[in-house]
Formats: C-alpha cells, structure tokens, sequence
C-alpha cells in the first residue's frame, strides 16, 4: 500500500512541474536575448537581475561566448543585445547602434616588494612577448621576470592584447596561466618577481598597479581618458533599439543603471 | 493480487534504475563523440593528438603537450601515492592495534571527503611558495600539482586497498603462522601476493582520480602547453585544457574542447582495460582458491 501511495505522489509531482514548465513559456512577457563578451556578462548580469525585479514582465537572458560572438549575433539579430568589451571596427559596426554602458581599466600589476613602479606600454609588450626576461633590463633587481597570464579565450586577456601587444606579438608561450582574476592576483602576491594584468575593478591592497606612461591608473584616469591600457563596455543593437530593448537600455545608462555599473566596480560611461 | 503488483513495480522499478546509469553514460559517451567529431574531421585526428601547438585564437588545436602533462603529473603522483598508501594500507590492515584503525580510518575518510577546491587553494597558497623558494622558478610546476594529487589520491588507494588485505581468507594467515614464518613473512610471501588483484584495482582508482582531477590541477600546475623539460616546468593537463576555456570556446573551438575530451575518455578506457586484465590474470594465477 505504501510503495503505490509513493508512486501516485511522484507520479502527481512529475505532471505538476511538467504542466508548469509547459505554461510558463506561453504567458505573455518580453523576452531580451544579451550574448557576448565575458567581461561584460557579470555587470550584465547584476543589470538583468535589478531590472527584472523592477519589471516582472520582461525576461532577460544573458549569456557569454566573447565579443566577437556578440558582434556578430548583432549583426544577424540572433540576439536582442550583444555584448563587446573592445572597440569596433569600422568594418564591424555597420548597421549597429553602439551604447557604451561602463569603462574598464586594465591595470598591470606586480608583487607590492617589486622596486619597479613605473613602465611604458613598450616595456610591458616586451615582458610579456618575453624580449625582456630580467627586472634589470626595465630598472629593478637582478631577478627574472615571471609572466602570469590568462587563459585563451578570456577578456582580459584579449583587450590587453589588443592595446597593449598589438595585432603581431603574442604572449609568450611559457608564460603561467592562470584561470581567474583571484588567481593571477594570487600568484603575483605571492611571487617577488611576477607580473600580471588584471581589471581594475578587481584591483586591491594585495598587489602593486604599475604606472603606464606615468599614469596611475584609477577610476579617474580611466574617466578621463590619461590612462591609456581601457576599454569601453559596449551594448550593441541592429539598427535603432525599439519597445523592451530600448526601455532595458535607457535605464542602463539612467543614474539608476549607472549607480549598479558602480557598484560592480566598474567606471560609468558618463 | 495485491502482493503481486508490489513485485512487478519493485522488480520493473529495480530494473529501471539500473539500466538508467547504463542509458545515461551511453548517451554522455555519444554526445561527447558527436560534438568532438568535427575537430577530427576538419583538423585532422593525428594533428589533433600529435599537434605541439594549442592557439585557439590562432586556429592551432594540438593537444599533444597536455596528454603528455596528464600523464606525466598522474605518473609522478603514482611514484609518490603508491608505496606510502600500500604500506600505510598494510600497516592497517594486519599490524595497527584495535584503537590505532579506530583513529586511522576516519581521518583517511576525512582526507576524501575534503572537496578538490580546497586542496587546490591550499596548494596555491602553501605548496607553490614554498616549491617556489626552495627549488626556484615560479612554484606552479607539475611537481607541486603532483604533491597535491598525491595526497588526493591516498584515501583512495588505502581504503580500497585495506578492503583488499583483510579479505585474504585467515586460513591463509593461519597456515603461514603455523608453518613457523614471522609476521612480516606472513604479510610479505602470503597475504600481500594474494591481495595484489584488490591492490591492482586500488592503484587504478587512484590512477583514474588522479588523471580526472581538474580543479586543483588548474590552480598549480601553472596550465602551460609545453613539453615539460624537469619536473619543475609548467604543464597543462587535458582536463585542465577543458575547464579552462569551456566558457569561451565557440566554433572549432567548442569542438576541440571536446576532442579533448574523447581523448582523456580513450585514455581512461585503456586505463581501465588494462587493470581489469592484470586483476584477472592475477585472480586466477593466486592461490588457486576462491579468491
């Protein structure tokens, strides 16, 4: 008797969540698509979050993929909003409306014991394409340089090389890799003679942030434009943004949008 | 009636529950080959396996230097587990007085239990400085992703391996210690030897741990793609290579990911196929008996 009463509840339970799941996808609420960058899907994220409990009929999906992935589903609708956290090209932004909702910096960073304190952006190309392999070469002590950096794929690691190593020079092959921000914070904290590139959103006490150019970079200098190794957000629509994705945009870049840009670290676009 | 239907559900019930883990890694099995497939295709399965050079960005997907860095760190692992959890497994088995297995055993369990993240933080933290400073270059090498394995896989090896030791038959024991030998003797020429196809398998275990294991692996192994020069170097492992950039990966990409993959589950199936031979071989040449 009891096994059937079992049986009959998880029987009862099964069609429950099957006839929720089958009508919850036919009410009536607008659904947004943002897919891209993997830099930007955290902010998107938190934005989603706040703007969904604000207006219970709007569905936001956010998913990753890279920026290059974002322009393109743009470019042919796939998605509602796609996400790129480097600039466009001018053969990439035809037919897009750009909005750029947030600027990151990109700090270069070493172990707080390191007596190098300043580089120029040649200096930084040649540690990490592995020209220079001794803090002597750049003015420190007689130590090797060892390089930490992100995975393929990350990007972080693609807007450091695309404004700091440039379109023919690759990180050096036998540079550390390692999987997060935390780690490569980590890693230069516990090493004297490590150098590494992370956000500045993620930037703290533990490690040292170089000067580019004499610039300490800082969420002044990013705004300003001084400090030179940034990026911009960006959210990008086919054509002009209309109905859901327009109201979802202008609230992004409305201070209450702005205030959440902020407080994932990030430094508002306006 | 009534009786009747109970056994059918239970008996239908049981069936279905095991069939469904066969059903589940049949379907994992086919849709990992289906989406490694296109990378063979397109790139080619020997590029693939024997390729030096992995730059996703640059169309490059050799995966050679990270079969070679799983093995390498699973093979310093074993060299390092192996010989201290066997003895340790003796020691417990045969040896270690009623109070002594009381404590042993629960802080062996405790060491399984604690999840890889953590082992893999304390290694970031502790081993890579420490390897660091007193061997030099960066401290992120396959010797310190070997520590960490190492300790990882021991609770595997020794508890399987003590189920082993004490289910030799104690006639066997019995008949050694009436013959005259010491117990050292006795564990050496007679208990050992027949517990080796439970060894056997206990070692394959923690093989296979130790080949599976990605997150700890990532956060000290320093994930280069390079042929490692000394057991100092950097290495990248191929689940390492998985985890690393699954979030990313589109395209070719996404595909050579799961090349990857069917790889480490073709490794893994010759491990496999090789332990059971040697624990059938040993089975049937040990003791002659029920073994």
């Amino acid at each position: 008797m009891d096994t059937k009463i079992i049986i009959g509840i998880i029987v009862a339970i099964i069609i429950i969540a099957g006839a929720v799941m089958a009508l919850g996808g036919g009410s009536q609420e607008s659904k947004i698509d943002i897919v891209g960058s993997t830099s930007v899907q955290p902010v998107a994220e938190k934005l989603a979050e706040v703007y969904m409990k604000e207006h219970p009929n709007v569905k936001i999906n956010v998913q990753g993929g890279g920026s290059s992935v974002g322009i393109t589903s743009a470019q042919q609708g796939t998605a509602d909003i796609g996400t790129s956290s480097k600039e466009l090209k001018d053969n990439e932004s035809a037919g897009l409306t750009e909005y750029m909702i947030a600027k990151d910096g990109i700090v270069i960073a070493v172990n707080s014991q390191n007596s190098v304190s300043a580089l120029t952006p040649d200096q930084v190309k040649g540690i990490f394409s592995g020209n220079i392999t001794n803090w002597k070469e750049v003015g420190g002590s007689d130590a090797e340089i060892n390089v930490v950096t992100r995975e393929d794929g990350s990007g972080t690691r693609s807007a450091f090389e695309e404004i700091v190593m440039g379109k023919e020079t690759k990180i050096k092959k036998d540079a550390i890799v390692q999987s997060s921000t935390e780690a490569v914070k980590q890693a230069v904290k516990q090493d004297p003679n490590a150098i590494g590139f992370i956000s500045l959103a993620n930037l703290d006490e533990s490690v040292k942030a170089l000067k580019i150019d004499g610039v300490t970079p800082s969420e002044a200098t990013v705004t300003d434009g001084t400090y030179k190794v940034q990026r911009p957000f960006l959210f990008l629509v086919k054509g002009d943004a209309k109905g859901a994705v327009k109201e979802f945009i202008d609230w992004v870049l409305s201070p209450a949008g702005q205030e959440i840009v902020k407080s994932e670290k990030l430094v508002p676009a306006k | 009636m009534n009786k009747r239907l109970e056994e059918y559900f239970v008996e239908k019930g049981l069936f279905i529950t095991a069939i469904f883990s066969i059903i589940v890694i049949l379907l994992i099995i086919a849709f990992i080959f289906r989406e490694g497939f296109p990378i063979f295709q397109e790139y080619g399965f020997l590029n693939f396996i024997f390729g030096m050079d992995w730059a996703p960005s640059d169309g490059q997907y050799g995966v050679f230097t990270m079969i070679i860095g799983s093995l390498c760190i699973t093979i310093l692992a074993l060299i390092m587990a192996v010989p201290l959890s066997i003895l340790c497994a003796i020691f417990m088995a045969e040896i270690a007085p009623p109070t002594m297995t009381k404590i042993l055993k629960p802080v062996i369990e405790t060491l399984a239990g604690i999840p890889s993240v953590v082992y893999g933080f304390f290694g970031l933290i502790v081993l890579v400085p420490f390897v660091r400073v007193q061997f030099g270059g960066t401290g992120f090498s396959m010797l310190t992703a070997s520590i960490i394995l190492t300790v990882m896989i021991l609770p595997t090896i020794i508890s399987v391996s003590v189920d082993a030791l004490r289910s030799v038959p104690l006639e066997y024991k019995e008949a050694s210690l009436a013959l005259g030998a010491t117990q050292w003797q006795t564990i050496k020429n007679v208990i050992f030897p027949a517990a080796i196809p439970g060894v056997i398998t206990a070692i394959i275990l923690g093989m296979g741990r130790a080949v599976g294991e990605t997150l700890a692996v990532i956060m000290v192994a320093g994930n280069v793609t390079q042929i490692p020069g000394s057991i100092m170097d950097p290495v990248r492992a191929l689940t390492s290579n998985i985890a690393l950039e699954m979030g990313y990966a589109t395209g070719l990409h996404y595909n050579a990911l799961f090349g990857t993959a069917v790889v480490l589950f073709l490794m893994i199936m010759v491990l496999l196929v090789i332990a059971n031979y040697y624990h059938y071989k040993k089975k049937v040449v040990i003791g002659g008996g029920y073994l």
